[in-house]
């Protein structure tokens, strides 16, 4: 996540999940993880165990909840206010770590003069181009200093390294020069970063957090009481997230709120300390550090941009930080560069740099869905993922595999994405016939887990090996099978063309050794090109320090370099923890970076490198040694000392001072203030959901103007929201989720008897409250809708789910679990088919969990009558608002800012011109 | 057989020889009660995996008889999970037996309205001739600005999260090489 | 020996030499996460039937309660009561900023939601082994008690016996689709419940379910030390202030001689769906045994008629 990549350096979890247990305050929010991590959950059972406070703050009372020693409800898309109110908190009473906040933070960098907080232009930070609808950053830099990349250079072909370039889970990015940015050690100059941050933060006092979560005063000031007396030298708090808080449109923002929480209190890089983000699938985080991601290349090096990067030179310079581990950056790419095309890469040709295909800003999945619906995508493979049920608005999904050339499904079993040609709700509604779809459909049956051999990176980063077990039967095959095979018939066709475009694919190295009667790939040899060599001598790599720019090593993946040092599979490593000499268990497959378990761990120490605490140490100098050492690899050069001062050219990871714990970061200190990187602004403020029934308290600008919207797709219209008239056709605010007993999208659960039995149908969960008002039985069905579609559900009231008193009313949340589809054992409505697809800016990363909908008592109509009813009430909204447009409201219950930043706002607060609402279809 | 065998085969002789008068106990052990083995014990070999289901990681061992998985249960060894597992994990084996298990290539024909038969060999044909001629129909030397570009845009690839790295490796070197841009997976979901 | 094994489970002794320790589970309800890992360890294990796909209502539990194909079964009890009464106070009266609708409609927001995983009870006395006619209802030499599939014949004597309800007739699924003919056969008529893995003791290893417990809320070992445990945790559990905490079954004075499978509970067993007070269904039939024994005695000799009442074939 660019969250944690831009605040620490790197986009995975700070910490492990087996650190949890050391944890004396474990605030879990944005993730139920007794329901989908329970394995995991161990450890936080643990620390609650041995008295750590656990506090789960989720619109649900959940299975988590019910374990929590408190749980605090709040509105699904506040987590922002809540968060803010906790920086607030911290920072209003002095509460926070100051040697940490000092030494290891940018709290006293001093910024840009002309940058402006939201708090100065009504919610929107300066830069904001109004035309583009995207900002322009120069002004968010640090004093003095040019931005990476900046603005004159983008018109010569660079870009800057916002969001895309940097990468999903991307770094933080360099700073132009590696001199000491100018800073203010007592933290008063009012720029300095800290003070910057204490006037964004003032209006998230207690009073607004519960006005705006809709939980109560006393709730949010105990959890920041706690939080607090849970921190410092001598305790520590984590904080778990998942999905929750990625799944909005200032998804990324949030995280980044709980970033500089516990920046400020000194719980990064510590044991019991740190950010755990939990991913929901077994190589989550494996596949964005190898991704199959758009817009990097393995180890989070950027793709090319057709803006961008003339030549290798200048994508390397546009790349490489001047200073910390980035510095290395044309190492990385040329080495990569050699692992895809051997010999037929070389520097006389730019390593084929120049051959290399091109981006966009956006080719992300929710895009290529825009491009399937316009018949710009004739060819689609699908290899274990379900976007007919598993993607926001599922009906824009099928309608676009529908309009494909050619599409191929790769799975275990036949999931909606392969048979959407005659059984989605859409041939049930007439609004496809089989007989009219094109498409040409390969549904080819895939092997499982044990039917192969294989790393999974799993959601600490560590990457683990499974030895296969047995073969896979008859057609089934892994994937590894498939697109090595796949490759070798394409290179085999096109061996004879002289085309200029087959020039790559011809010089591809796609020789890989092969076993079993299948033919099966080796994936040893796989993970042995990840690791890297030297290609002369075919030594293993031990890490990326060894990674050389002229060519002369291969590595497919830099920050996976020294998985197989010494000829040895790291990752199939399996010593038993109780042979193992603490809880940090190294010997038990291999971690990146370098085997490290808790990244930044030289904060475990204090500036001079001796322990916080006797009870918090972890990582120390050993001066009699020189060296660092510890119950972990270091995640710092072993030999360089705390007193240690870059001389002033110093370059890369010698630009990093001894006192510095972030190596990745340009000028080693974890950013509180994110001057480059992100798309939508240095810090994180409170926006509403694209779709809410609410305004924002804060600003006039309602949502984050930044959010990326499909304004022009007809498939993807979006509910009137806040004071909109016709905003009451979907009153209620819905949250979608996960269940125990299944796994996302269900393909891998709802075909297995045991599991199907556990949970076996659709259902929605409503307040007791809201089934009494609307006519709801328990038991009995409830039809959900949006402007997208309709659903149906069996309903179940429980006090579980909260409503929020908000604006003087109370507003009522309904709970959707996600699980369920057309086929399977056991079958249902999607909840996905609801949601919207306005994402993210940073991560394209859609809101399905906090939307806004209506419910009904009694089964959704059947047949071509289900689109019919979802257009009348799309209709009935639109009147509404029409009218409302032609004769404005009498209501004066809105009481916002009528203050317009360079006169760019219209008078009408309910229509926000740079969201140009469209009419719903 | 001899008598005195058959008398102690009867239950009642063996209820009170045994000391269990009332036939609650060892008396009435049946034979398979008496060489009951658990299975794992009689499985040929032991592999070590990781499930197959979330990021927690936890450690699998997959026990084999005669070339099938008789039993997936939780690995003791592992640091993270201790052996333990969830009702998904706990389920691996019958999720690699389900009984809506795919095993054989199927087809769709352009406005089929049925899956046909294919061989797996012709699907892998099919598929390269498809992306070939895609490729080559729709391939873009520079965008609309007249920037470099080296790529379609007419195919996509999605999956990812789900699979080894070493399968993502080879996805996104090959799409690479082919100038396939549009490659995503659930991690941005 | 100690106090808590004075009273002994019927047919434990007859082992001698091949007794071993006493085995049991202690299902510690104030960790269970509900996440059913023990329902599915087990029916692996086992090579259980599904037991259908009926969506109930009851909260998150929708296989309802133990049978012949649901050995480990977990309840769902949603209740508007703090977990612990020390931790959570009703808010001020008129604190506007909390929400209007608390779940207790009281002006209290408290709520819990409590799980447990409940299993046969493997009682020290136990009635389903008393009136077992064919001996395939066995007290194993763990001091668990199991139905031997090769000798049940489907009476069902047993399963009215049960205090619990534990024992059942397998029968089909009550789906609407037809089961997948891979698990295990349909309908079969023998009575099946929880063998407490007895195959996997056999060879060491620990039941399935316990194994499988995330959070160990499924604890397996000696039964002693399952008791001695137990008192700590609820003397922890009181001292917290925890509403409810309790032992179910622990005592080896209660009427069933004490589980071999106990539990502790945060509310009254009735609450989970639990007997709160259950009582061997056969308590009298000692007595009745002695008496036809010393009219057996008088025939000795008789082996046919030894065998009339002896015999449970």
């Amino acid at each position: 996540m660019p969250s944690l990549g831009t605040s620490f350096g790197r986009g995975g979890a700070t910490t492990f999940q087996q650190d949890l247990q050391n944890a004396d305050c474990i605030v879990i929010m944005g993730s139920n993880m007794a329901e989908n991590h329970p394995v995991g959950f161990q450890w936080v059972m643990e620390a609650r165990e041995r008295g750590a406070q656990v506090i789960h703050v989720d619109p649900r009372f959940t299975r988590t909840s019910a374990m929590a020693t408190k749980h605090v409800p709040l509105r699904a898309g506040s987590d922002i206010a809540f968060l803010g109110g906790i920086a607030n908190y911290i920072l209003q009473n002095d509460l926070y770590f100051r040697e940490y906040v000092e030494h290891y933070t940018n709290a006293p960098v001093i910024i840009n003069d002309e940058f402006a907080d939201t708090e100065d232009l009504d919610g929107l930070f300066s830069g904001w181009d109004p035309e583009e609808g995207e900002y322009s950053v120069e002004s968010w830099m640090y004093d003095g200093m040019e931005i990476h990349g900046s603005a004159g250079q983008r018109e010569q072909g660079f870009k800057p390294t916002k969001g895309e370039a940097s990468g999903h889970g991307g770094h933080g990015g360099g700073l132009l020069h590696g001199e000491p940015p100018a800073e203010d050690r007592a933290m008063q100059h009012p720029r300095c970063v800290l003070q910057l941050l204490k006037r964004h933060y003032a209006r998230y006092t207690p009073e607004f957090v519960a006005e705006t979560c809709g939980c109560s005063v006393e709730d949010f000031v105990q959890v920041c009481e706690t939080l607090v007396a849970n921190s410092g030298r001598d305790r520590t708090s984590a904080f778990v997230y998942a999905v929750g808080w990625t799944q909005h449109t200032v998804g990324v923002q949030t995280i980044r709120s709980a970033a500089i929480i516990q920046q400020l209190l000194g719980n990064i890089g510590r044991p019991g300390g740190g950010i755990m983000a939990l991913r929901g699938h077994a190589s989550i985080q494996g596949s964005t550090d190898i991704p199959t991601l758009y817009n990097i290349l393995p180890g989070y090096l950027p793709m090319p941009h057709t803006e961008s990067y003339g030549d290798l030179d200048r994508y390397i310079e546009a790349n490489t930080s001047p200073t910390g581990w980035w510095g290395h950056f044309r190492a990385y790419f040329v080495s990569l560069m050699k692992a895809y095309f051997g010999e037929n890469a070389n520097a006389d040709n730019d390593f084929l740099f120049k051959s290399l295909p091109r981006i966009d800003d956006d080719n992300s999945a929710y895009w290529t869905v825009e491009q399937m619906l316009q018949g710009k995508v004739k060819g689609y493979i699908i290899a274990g993922e379900n976007p007919a049920v598993g993607h926001a608005n599922g009906k824009a999904h099928r309608l676009g595999l529908s309009r494909l050339e050619w599409l191929v499904v790769r799975d275990v079993v036949e999931i909606e994405s392969a048979s959407f040609w005659y059984d989605s709700p859409e041939v049930e509604s007439g609004e496809l016939e089989p007989e009219a779809i094109p498409t040409e459909i390969f549904f080819l049956p895939a092997a499982t887990h044990t039917e192969k051999d294989g790393s999974f990176t799993n959601t600490q980063r560590l990457l683990q090996w499974h030895w296969q077990a047995v073969e896979p039967k008859e057609d089934c095959r892994s994937e590894l099978w498939f697109y090595f095979h796949l490759g070798r018939l394409i290179k085999q066709k096109l061996a004879d063309s002289e085309d200029e475009r087959d020039k790559l694919i011809k010089a591809l190295r796609w020789e890989y050794p092969t076993h079993s009667g299948i033919q099966e790939p080796d994936a040893e040899a796989v993970l042995q090109e990840i690791s890297g060599q030297e290609i002369e001598s075919g030594k293993f790599l031990s890490g990326y320090p060894e990674l050389k720019d002229d060519g002369s090593t291969l590595c497919g993946c830099w920050i996976y370099s020294g998985c197989f040092k010494e000829g040895i599979n790291q990752t199939a490593r399996k010593k038993p923890h109780w042979e193992q000499d603490t809880y940090v268990a190294d010997e038990w497959a291999w971690a990146w970076p370098d085997n490290r378990h808790l990244l930044y761990n030289r904060a475990s120490a204090d500036p001079d490198g001796k322990p916080w605490s006797e009870r918090k140490r972890y990582v120390w100098w050993d001066a009699g040694e020189g060296k660092w050492t510890g119950l972990d690899s270091p995640d710092f050069e072993e030999d360089k000392p705390p007193s240690y001062v870059p001389p002033k050219d110093a370059k890369a990871e010698d630009a990093i001072a001894g006192d510095h714990p972030f190596v990745m970061q340009a000028d080693g200190r974890s950013w509180l203030y994110v001057p480059q990187g992100l798309e939508d602004g240095p810090l994180p403020t409170h926006y509403e959901p694209h779709e809410s029934p609410f305004g924002n308290r804060l600003y006039s600008q309602r949502a984050n103007p930044r959010r990326q919207q499909n304004k022009d797709l007809a498939e993807d219209p979006y509910n009137p929201v806040a004071d909109e008239p016709g905003a009451d056709v979907y009153p209620y605010v819905v949250t979608t989720y996960r269940l125990t007993e299944h796994h996302t999208a269900g393909g891998m659960t709802r075909s297995v008897p045991y599991l199907a039995e556990l949970q076996p149908q659709m259902f929605c969960e409503v307040h007791p409250d809201l089934a009494r008002d609307v006519g709801l039985e328990h038991g009995g069905w409830a039809t959900i809708y949006t402007s997208r579609s309709a659903i149906e559900a069996r309903v179940m009231v429980t006090d579980r789910m909260r409503p929020v008193r908000m604006d003087g009313r109370e507003v009522h949340q309904i709970g959707l679990p996600y699980h369920w589809g057309k086929r399977g054992l056991i079958t249902g409505d999607s909840a996905n088919d609801l949601a919207h697809m306005a994402l993210d800016p940073n991560v394209h990363i859609q809101e399905t969990k906090a939307f806004t909908c209506g419910i009904r008592p009694g089964r959704r109509p059947r047949g071509a009558d289900l689109p019919r009813f979802v257009a009348e009430l799309r209709e009935q909204a639109r009147s509404r608002l029409e009218a409302s447009v032609a004769e404005p409201p009498m209501s004066g219950r809105t009481s916002r800012t009528p203050s317009a930043p360079g006169g760019r706002r219209e008078e009408d607060p309910h229509v926000e011109p740079e969201e140009a609402r469209k009419p719903a279809q | 057989m001899s008598l005195s065998k058959l008398l102690e085969s009867w239950p009642a002789v063996r209820q009170l020889r045994e000391g269990d008068p009332l036939g609650l106990g060892r008396a009435v052990q049946s034979p398979r009660s008496r060489t009951l083995v658990p299975r794992i014990d009689e499985a040929e070999h032991v592999v070590q995996s990781v499930c197959p289901f979330c990021a927690v990681g936890c450690g699998q061992l997959v026990y084999v008889s005669d070339g099938a998985i008789t039993h997936i249960e939780g690995d003791p060894a592992s640091p993270i999970s201790r052996g333990r597992l969830c009702p998904k994990g706990q389920a691996s084996k019958s999720y690699a037996d389900s009984p809506l298990r795919e095993y054989k290539v199927k087809y769709r024909r352009p406005y089929g309205t049925s899956w046909e038969e294919l061989s797996l060999g012709d699907a892998m044909e099919m598929i390269a001739d498809r992306i070939i001629r895609t490729r080559a129909d729709s391939w873009e030397w520079k965008t609309e600005d007249g920037n470099p570009a080296n790529r379609t845009m007419a195919i996509g690839n999605l999956g990812g999260a789900t699979l080894d790295n070493e399968e993502n490796y080879l996805i996104k070197k090959l799409m690479t090489a082919l100038g396939v841009v549009q490659v995503e997976n659930q991690a941005r979901i | 020996m100690s106090v808590v094994e004075t009273k002994r489970p019927d047919g434990w002794e007859s082992y001698g030499d091949a007794q071993k320790e006493r085995v049991g589970f202690f299902t510690d309800t104030s960790v269970c996460i509900g996440c059913k890992a023990c329902e599915v360890a087990c029916k692996e294990w086992n090579l259980i039937p599904e037991d259908g796909r009926v969506w109930t209502g009851e909260s998150y539990d929708h296989t309802s309660q133990l049978g012949a194909n649901t050995w480990r079964h977990v309840a769902f009890v949603e209740q508007r009561k703090p977990l612990q009464a020390l931790l959570e106070a009703p808010p001020a009266p008129g604190d506007r900023t909390a929400p209007s609708a608390a779940p207790g409609g009281d002006g209290s927001t408290a709520l819990r939601w409590l799980m447990e995983s409940d299993v046969c009870k493997h009682c020290t006395h136990a009635a389903c082994l008393d009136v077992c006619p064919t001996g395939s209802l066995f007290r194993t030499e763990f001091g668990t008690v199991v139905v031997q599939q090769d000798i049940c014949n489907g009476c069902g004597y047993c399963v009215p016996a049960c205090p619990f309800g534990v024992l059942d007739k397998r029968h089909l699924p009550a789906t609407t689709d037809p089961p997948p003919a891979i698990l295990g056969r349909k309908e079969d008529g023998r009575v099946w419940k929880c063998t407490l893995c007895y195959d996997r003791l056999k060879g060491g290893h620990e039941p399935a379910c316990a194994k499988a417990c995330p959070t160990k809320s499924i604890q397996f070992g000696p039964l002693e030390e399952l008791r001695e445990r137990a008192d700590a945790r609820l003397a922890k559990l009181s001292a917290e202030g925890w509403n409810g905490a309790q032992l179910y079954g622990r005592d080896p004075e209660d009427g069933v001689g004490g589980f071999g499978a106990f539990f502790l509970l945060l509310d009254d067993p009735e609450v989970y769906g639990l007997p709160p007070d259950p009582v061997v269904t056969t308590r009298d039939l000692p007595e009745m045994w002695s008496n036809m024994l010393a009219a057996a005695g008088a025939m000795l000799a008789g082996v046919a008629a030894l065998t009339l009442f002896g015999s449970r074939r």
